[in-house]
């Protein structure tokens, strides 16, 4: 039974989690650990060397003050002129021993420093390629906030951690061991006096893992929200000015920050305690053996300067135990975020890609859609759908806003996989093709023209990277883009910023066109894609598309039938079903509902 | 060395400053305690135990356990409450830089990337909480033990002091190049992650285009060059780093055994004693630590600056789109406007885009604004609500230059949809409720009527639905027709409406132009349309070309005398009548 409820918790479910069971937290710390695991892997030599090289430098800092007394014993003596030479050499060793020490801990920051970039470049690699796998329907759970906290913020956590770990854990534990060996060897019963404290240590330890685990898991959730909020009241700060919504959104904001705020202070008194709580468990420790060895010394079973010995390395004993605990709560931080990125690398993504793809010869563009039903929520949204497009044909697809048509068009470009029945690419289903294989066959221009930050040629580019700039002015010039581009500033080297923002949405929509028609897709589906054009230039695009999509097979969404004129065959949905099916002519002399469309539509034109 | 960062931000830290005292308070009163911890077992030692007195042993017994007890609790309120001043800090910090924002103007968003602004309000705002939370306290206790150290050595042997002044020129030289060569790298891999933080918010933002062209594997290319140079930068700062702190350590150590080397020559000629050695280089010793920390904390200091630096230039800038002083507030618009010999350039654009405008609304009119693809129509449109300045001329409500208006008190007059609906993730009320939180449910239902916006009824949990990202998990013309309901929501004395019929069919198209002409009645608009059908609602027309109103009258007198006109609306109905 527990197998069911931890495998529901797969990915990034649980994530906003406050508290979590114990069953799901076990998991989850699995998961973190086997993420470092795999990331530290590849770096086992460098970071031995590394270890190393900190075990030289601890090594040969120790030797420092051993050597300063050994020069101040034997080469120092008031009025022995002998001795200089001794002193000299003993300085000598001593300056060749501060030199190694420094080449070693020079050595050792920048391998350390390397292996932590190395290991962070890894994991955003990692995450980042593995996000790209990602269906749209996870991006559209998640929000962009989230994957940029994801890939920023979370990462920075872990930063630190690589940053300061390596070398304070080694120092730290080899200072614990060397000196518990001390103290063993100084006296065995108060040796293991001593280790009475552990039990001690490791219940506070377990109560700081706990607690730190939910607050750090706090920070990182916490973090994501303002990201999320910030992202997306700013990239809309036209429509926030224009309504005056800046005190809503700094009131939610403050908010989030609060929050943010209240768990990190969570956090920071969690560490307040465990590091000093370590520190008091060392107190209590001396003063334990302080009178344990009193009692001792006064029954004579031990020396006095045994017990003033072993008190002074007690203190070296619980000194670096303190750094320990440092290091853990740098741990507990990083684990918390490296969770959260964990979550995300182990979504599977909905829209997998086959184990084996199937090969297609270039397709010829044939599309079927056999029983095709799908829903985002609940509710289906196409009910049923069957049809068949022959490979070459345009068609057009008309009908009431929220009918499906965008939907219908995103299952064909395989944005979604129907929940029921299959779609067909050449006879081959979707499924069991590669991602490459189906985006070089099928693209779409969405409705929303979404353009990158970068010059406009960059952004048509983007339809295929590899074209020449003559191809790229070649498709400009094709849709009908190029007289705009050409008398911008730069040309076609104008950056359009921010989500294209230099440029009007018409502008915008053309260059998305010439970014679709670049790429030369066999199957091209054009969600409204000339909806903001003004006429005109709408009749210069549909000019083109008139031998653009000669031997292509389409799949154009338009309310303004105009743009439907061009097709061979005409779909009405409603209601995510196929109500008319036919050629524009026979659908306008019909009685239908593309008949009255067409009605409304001449009558509004006049 | 990181001294300007507190300065500036020292402010901050004033609403706190008891916790401040406290922290230091309890930090010093901890110390004291840790200081008698030895001494008290010191004299258990020196007393019961030498006097083989084990029934003495308990009061000193509870002593040492008080000790502990308050050095635990004075550390915990020392971390406690630093912990709590440096992140309340933060946040004032953060709130603060959100609401500048939220204040500058958009042709400031327009041109800033996002990532860059992103970066520097998480990234850049740690780093400063970080140094000023621990990095000054560590600068303040290194300052004093330096200076106690100092005087030790001093009183101990001046000569030897001397030698020892001698070896921190070097140190202090280093900390001076350290400071200009770390403060560009620092910068530059600031610069750097802002620059990695754009590339991510672009692939999440853009995940629809990179799916549709399956250029997931370019956009990863194009992220590891990113974060690849992030990479380098870094391990520069790391080698920077390494050779400073290193250096930092190696100096005192040298200094440590030409001390050694001139203090037993000293000794041996016999102008020193053994044990003023041995106590001179256990002060040298005590250096150590701090030396240590220096180095980190001279890093951490640059890189809190150049954050600040970061922070300043954003928080510099201030938007010239504001009210006012002496601004007056407008209760209740007339709705006239005038545009008068208004030209506009986009800021740091020499291009003008619109140029001797003239146009007259008297209230209640209806304009429309008709143009070809990029003539300036939106551009028009978003200067009645301020969204830019005009660049000369002006536009005038009820006769008031807009920018002698309180800028909210303007913009509560105008009701605005822009051409890409602009939805939030949040419910759809909320989206509707945007500009107007004050109004009732009779006014949403109206506003949902008049954009034919009922689907809102089917959507899951009606009203309260929330609509996802961008308003993404809409239909695009559900998306617009609630923008329009926004716009319409509680009746604005002037509506700017442009294109917002984009994405509806013909049939919804017919009826929101229906119910749109009662609600134009009373109000003055601006109506930017491509559609001939839309142009019914215009009282007049304005046709720009060229940056200019070409051409001003009523449709039909435009159709018969404007040929780019006729071009512009009227060819296409005949060519599908043909
Ligand atoms: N990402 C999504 N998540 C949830 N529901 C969605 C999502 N996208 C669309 N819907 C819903 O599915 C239905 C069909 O939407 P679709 O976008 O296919 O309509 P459409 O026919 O393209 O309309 P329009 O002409 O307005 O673009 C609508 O009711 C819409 O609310
Ligand atoms: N932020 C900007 N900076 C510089 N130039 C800009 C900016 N935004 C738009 N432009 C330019 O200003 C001109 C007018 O743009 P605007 O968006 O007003 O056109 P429009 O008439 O609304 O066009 P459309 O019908 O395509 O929406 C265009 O040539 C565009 O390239
Ligand atoms: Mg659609
Ligand atoms: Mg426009």
């Amino acid at each position: 039974m527990s197998a069911v409820r931890v495998d529901s918790w797969r990915g990034v479910a649980g994530e906003d989690m406050e508290a979590v069971s114990s069953n799901l937290a076990g998991v989850f710390r699995a998961r973190v650990r086997r993420l470092l695991g795999q990331l530290v892997r590849p770096y086992r030599r460098p970071i031995l060397g590394a270890a190393a090289l900190i075990l030289l430098k601890t090594a040969a800092t120790l030797a420092i003050p051993y050597l300063v007394g050994l020069a101040i014993d034997q080469g120092v003596r008031p009025g022995r002129t002998g001795d200089l030479n001794r002193l000299l050499a003993l300085v000598v060793v001593l300056g060749c021993v501060m030199s190694v020490a420094a080449v070693a801990n020079r050595a050792f920051l920048r391998l350390s420093g390397r292996i932590g970039q190395d290991i962070l470049l890894d994991l955003r690699l990692r995450l980042f390629d593995h996000l790209q796998a990602l269906s749209l329907s996870f991006y559209e759970r998640y929000t962009s906030g989230r994957i940029i906290a994801r890939l920023t913020s979370d990462i920075d956590a872990l930063q630190e951690l690589l940053a300061t770990g390596l070398s304070s854990v080694v120092t730290a534990v080899l200072s614990v061991v060397a000196i518990a060996l001390i103290l063993l060897r100084l006296d065995l019963r108060l040796g293991l006096a001593t280790l009475v404290a552990f039990p001690l240590i490791v219940v506070l330890t377990q109560w700081f893992r706990g607690q730190s685990a939910l607050s750090y898991r706090a920070v990182r959730t916490a973090i994501a929200l303002v990201i999320v909020h910030y992202t997306e009241s700013l990239a809309g700060i036209r429509a926030v000015q224009a309504f005056r919504r800046e005190s809503r959104n700094q009131e939610i904001f403050v908010d989030v920050v609060g929050r943010y705020r209240d768990a990190n202070v969570w956090s920071n008194t969690l560490g307040a305690t465990f590091g000093p709580g370590i520190y008091l468990l060392g107190r209590l420790t001396t003063a334990a053996v302080l009178v344990y060895g009193a009692l001792l010394v006064v029954q004579g079973n031990l020396t006095l300067g045994i017990l003033t010995a072993f008190i002074l390395y007690l203190r070296q004993f619980f000194e670096p135990m303190q750094d320990l605990s440092q290091f853990y709560t740098v741990f507990q931080s990083a684990s918390a975020a490296l969770e959260k990125v964990s979550g995300v690398l182990d979504e599977e993504p909905q829209v997998p890609e086959p184990a084996r793809p199937l090969a297609i010869e270039r397709a010829a563009g044939a599309v079927e859609l056999e029983a095709v039903t799908f829903g985002y929520r609940d509710t289906p949204v196409l009910k049923d759908v069957s049809l068949s497009i022959p490979a070459g044909q345009v068609l057009a697809l008309v009908g009431e806003t929220g009918a499906g048509k965008s939907t219908l068009a995103r299952l064909v470009a395989r944005f979604y996989d129907p929940v029921q029945g299959r779609i067909l690419l050449d006879g081959t289903d979707l499924r069991e093709l590669s991602s490459r294989e189906l985006r070089r066959s099928v693209v779409m221009v969405t409705q929303e023209s979404f353009l990158f930050s970068g010059t406009v040629g960059e952004n048509i580019a983007f339809g295929r990277p590899d074209a020449t700039r003559d191809e790229v002015e070649a498709a400009a010039r094709a849709v009908g883009a190029a007289t705009f581009i050409s008398s911008l500033p730069q040309g076609y080297d104008t950056d359009v910023r921010r989500r294209g923002v230099r440029l009007s949405s018409g502008q915008r929509q053309l260059v998305a066109f010439a970014r679709a028609f670049l790429a030369d897709p066999r199957v091209l589906i054009l969600d409204e894609a000339t909806s903001s054009l003004d006429l005109p230039t709408e009749r210069l695009v549909q000019r083109a598309l008139r031998s653009l999509l000669r031997r292509r097979t389409a799949l154009i969404i338009a309310h303004r039938l105009s743009t439907v004129e061009i097709a061979d065959r005409v779909l009405v949905i409603d209601h995510g079903r196929i109500v008319e099916d036919g050629t524009p002519a026979a659908l306008v002399s019909g009685r239908g509902r593309y008949h009255a469309l067409h009605a409304a539509w001449l009558e509004s034109l006049a | 060395m990181g001294f300007s960062v507190v300065r500036r931000y020292l402010p901050y830290l004033r609403p706190y400053w008891r916790l401040v005292a406290i922290s230091g308070g309890s930090g010093l009163a901890s110390l004291v305690a840790a200081t008698l911890i030895p001494l008290v077992i010191k004299a258990v030692i020196d007393g019961p135990v030498t006097h083989r007195r084990p029934g003495e042993l308990w009061p000193f017994l509870a002593l040492l356990l008080g000790l502990a007890a308050a050095e635990f609790g004075l550390t915990f309120a020392r971390r406690h409450t630093s912990g709590l001043a440096s992140f309340a800090m933060e946040a004032d910090m953060r709130n603060e830089f959100y609401a500048h924002l939220q204040g500058l103007q958009v042709s400031f968003h327009d041109n800033w990337q996002s990532g860059q602004l992103l970066s520097r309000c998480v990234a850049d705002i740690n780093t400063i909480r970080r140094y000023i939370g621990f990095g000054l306290v560590f600068m303040i206790v290194m300052v004093c033990t330096f200076l106690v150290v100092l005087a030790m050595l001093v009183r101990l042997d001046p000569l030897l002091a001397l030698v020892t002044g001698i070896a921190a020129v070097p140190v202090v030289w280093l900390g001076h190049r350290f400071h200009r060569e770390y403060r560009s790298i620092a910068r530059r891999v600031q610069d750097q992650q802002g620059d990695v933080t754009t590339v991510i918010e672009e692939s999440a933002t853009g995940v629809r285009i990179i799916k549709a062209f399956g250029r997931g594997s370019d956009m990863l290319r194009r992220f590891e060059k990113e974060a690849r140079a992030l990479r380098e930068l870094n391990l520069e700062s790391v080698r920077v780093r390494a050779g400073l702190w290193t250096l930092l350590v190696y100096i005192p150590n040298l200094n440590l055994a030409a001390i050694l080397l001139l203090g037993g020559y000293g000794v041996i000629q016999g102008q020193l004693t053994i044990g003023g050695l041995v106590a001179f280089i256990s002060y040298l010793f005590m250096l150590n630590g701090p030396m240590d920390a220096l180095g980190w904390i001279l890093s951490m200091g640059e890189e809190a600056r150049t954050a600040s630096d970061r922070l300043e230039e954003v928080l510099r800038t201030q938007s010239d789109i504001v009210s006012r002083p002496g601004a007056l507030r407008l209760e209740e618009s007339s709705g006239r406007i005038r545009f008068e010999g208004v030209g506009f350039r986009y800021p740091g654009s020499e291009e003008w885009i619109l140029r001797h405008v003239d146009l007259d609304l008297v209230p209640g009119e209806t304009l429309a604004i008709v143009g070809r693809t990029g003539s300036g129509k939106t551009t028009l449109a978003s200067l009645v609500p301020r969204l830019y300045d005009v660049s000369e001329g002006r536009i005038t409500l009820d006769g008031h230059d807009l920018r002698e208006l309180t800028l909210s008190s303007l913009r509560a007059q105008i009701g605005m949809a822009f051409e890409d609906p602009i939805l939030f993730s949040a419910s759809v009320r909320e989206n509707l409720l945007m500009g107007r939180p004050e109004a009732g449910e009779e006014q949403i239902r109206r506003a949902l009527a008049i954009a034919q916006a009922g689907f809102v009824d089917d959507l899951p949990w009606g009203l309260e639905t929330r609509v996802g990202e961008q308003g993404y998990s809409l239909s695009g013309g559900q998306r617009q027709r609630l923008a329009l309901a926004r716009a319409v929501l509680g009746s604005p004395r002037v509506l700017v409406l442009d294109d917002p019929l984009s994405s509806v069919d013909v049939h919804t198209e017919a009826l929101i132009e229906k119910a749109l002409a009662s609600v134009l009645r009373g109000v003055t608009a601006l109506l930017v349309v491509h559609r001939p059908s839309t142009l019914a609602l215009a009282d007049r027309v304005a046709l720009i070309e060229d940056g200019r109103v070409s051409a001003l009258g009523t449709h039909h007198q435009l159709l018969e005398e404007v040929p780019l006109y006729r071009a512009l609306l009227a060819q296409q109905a005949e060519e599908v009548a043909s």
